[in-house]
């Protein structure tokens, strides 16, 4: 099989290493990131700061007053049976709740000139995919998500709006996701959900990670502030499945 | 004890170390700019050297001490007076009940650091007291100073006597900055020529420099076949080239990852020179290779 061929390790400065598992975004490969971030996690290298994981590749930073590059690129080297193993299947899915159209959706009517489709078709695609988080960078929360349908795919707006809104769901291209803080952006907006992907002052700030799936659940306006409400008393939890994946 | 912002000067944040251990979540890593100078700030004022610290950028502002306060200031160079008497920089300071610290336009460098006794004392958001301007939060209210605005201060460690004969090292600067850097991870984008020029030629740093990064003008960085990748993690000095081969330097704001190749990354210990380079100041990237950069980082991080 060839596994000692299926990575690269590259230093990135004095202070970062990266392995790198091939030069596409599919989920074996991101698997093999997640898999190769767990070994090290328990692995507990004296000397390893964090770990950030990517669509392909895994960025080690460490102090190298602790562990040369050298001696971590060995170290690493000896987890290359389960980094280059298939990830183990169990899948965990976020059931994120997601209030379509309305004042949330103000791009869905131009998307459904565009695919052709109508607007509870576009959200029954939207919301019947287990979207894979590959990735999470941009901004503090911001999930890189594959899986989205291709009919219900469309270009970015030509001129980016100055303002998006914390909780905005759209779409973008080929890419689908959630924008956790207000920002410029250039997404088709359809949907908004009331969970916070991000917020500083919650015991754990960020409400997800790479590796995990997100599951949209089309709600009503009236579910919407319901949830917001729950938020604010601290006495809404989201659901979390685990299930067999499919590999 | 409290510092109180008189006026503010062009950027002055709160920061300190930074905010590590959320890259993986895409939180910015934030902090000061010229880690050598702000660690030498809270060494002077015998604080722990990773209390929060004032950074002000190309030019000062005033503050005025509601209590005797032991205070170190670091960096550039922006003529500081105290009630209008000159003042030294990289020794501590004891400054008075009632009087203000005034820093002008700055002669040498680009960032100066102010340190004070106990540290400045906002809350910790995810370990870390550091502002992050462009999503808001940390530091004094996730934004820079404005006039009217107090710093509460924590409780000294040691008395001014103990720490009054410390003494730390200015600032280098070179009229042309060279800066080691490693090669990668993304070094096989650029044809030989592209390389050769980044390694040879010298670089102007454009007024479009920030803490999220520094954009430099200068031989083109000609690549293969573009520099498009696939979004993958930035270090600290990843010297990204985007598709006009126009280097950019990521620095202490930078998002944690980027979609354009990297051809080196420069040398953690060679940045705090870098950030203090102005718009209009000169470059060079030295090559390195990552065995000699860490014997560097070792000797000089002992």
């Amino acid at each position: 099989m060839g596994e000692k061929e299926m990575y690269r390790i590259m230093p990135a400065g004095d202070r970062g290493l990266v392995v790198e598992f091939g030069n596409v975004i599919d989920i074996q490969t991101n698997d093999r990131v997640q898999q190769l971030k767990k070994c090290l996690r328990e692995a507990q290298i004296p000397g390893v700061l964090e770990l950030q994981p990517t669509f392909r590749s895994l960025m080690i930073y460490y102090d190298p007053r602790k562990i040369s590059y050298g001696d971590l690129e060995k170290r690493v080297r000896t987890f290359d049976s389960a980094a280059t193993s298939e990830g183990h299947a169990r899948k965990r899915i976020l059931k994120i709740p997601c209030c379509y159209g309305a004042r949330f959706g103000p791009d869905l009517g131009e998307m459904e000139k565009y695919t052709g489709l109508d607007r509870d078709e576009i959200i029954a695609i939207h919301s019947s995919v287990d979207y894979r988080i590959y990735m999470m960078g941009f901004l503090p929360g911001f999930v890189y998500l594959g899986g989205l349908d291709p009919r219900i795919e469309m270009p970015r707006l030509s001129s980016p709006r100055i303002k998006i809104p914390e909780g905005a769901v759209g779409i973008g291209g080929n890419q689908t996701g959630v924008y956790p803080v207000a920002s410029p952006g250039g997404w088709r907006l359809i949907g908004g959900t009331p969970v916070e992907f991000y917020d500083a002052g919650r015991e754990k700030p960020i409400l997800c990670q790479a590796g995990e799936y997100i599951r949209f659940v089309s709600i009503s306006l009236d579910d919407y502030y319901d949830i917001r409400r729950m938020i604010v008393k601290g006495e809404y939890t989201i659901e979390i499945l685990e299930e067999e994946g499919e590999q | 004890m409290a510092v109180k912002i008189v006026l503010p000067g062009a950027v002055m944040t709160v920061q300190d170390g930074g905010r590590y251990g959320y890259q993986e979540a895409g939180v910015q890593v934030s902090g000061a700019m010229d880690q050598m100078s702000f660690r030498n700030a809270n060494y002077l004022v015998g604080n722990e050297e990773t209390e929060a610290v004032l950074e002000v950028t190309l030019f000062g502002g005033t503050l005025e001490f509601t209590e005797d306060t032991i205070t170190a200031i670091t960096g550039a160079d922006m003529e500081p007076v105290v009630d209008g008497d000159p003042v030294e920089m990289n020794c501590p300071l004891l400054i008075r009940k009632g009087q203000t610290l005034t820093l002008g336009m700055t002669r040498q460098g680009c960032r100066t650091y102010l340190a004070f006794a106990g540290g400045i004392d906002v809350p910790l958001v995810m370990g870390s007291r550091s502002t992050n301007l462009k999503c808001a939060f940390g530091g004094y209210g996730g934004r820079a100073l404005k006039a009217g605005d107090v710093l509460e201060l924590g409780k000294p460690k040691l008395s001014f006597d103990r720490v009054k004969k410390r003494r730390t090292k200015g600032i280098e600067t070179e009229k042309i900055i060279e800066v080691r850097a490693v090669p990668g991870p993304q070094q096989e984008y650029f044809t030989e020529a592209g390389e050769k020029a980044f390694y040879s030629g010298t670089y102007t740093i454009t007024d479009q420099s920030d803490r999220m990064g520094y954009r430099l003008k200068g031989p083109l960085v000609e690549s293969k076949n573009g520099t498009d990748i696939i979004s993958d993690a930035i270090p600290l000095g990843a010297v990204q080239i985007p598709p006009s081969g126009q280097p950019i330097v990521l620095l202490a704001d930078r998002q944690t990852t980027g979609g354009y190749a990297k051809i080196a990354v420069v040398c953690s210990f060679d940045i705090p020179k870098l950030v203090q380079g102005r718009p209009g100041d000169k470059v060079r990237f030295l090559k390195t290779d990552v065995k000699t950069a860490q014997k560097l980082y070792r000797k000089q991080e002992r």
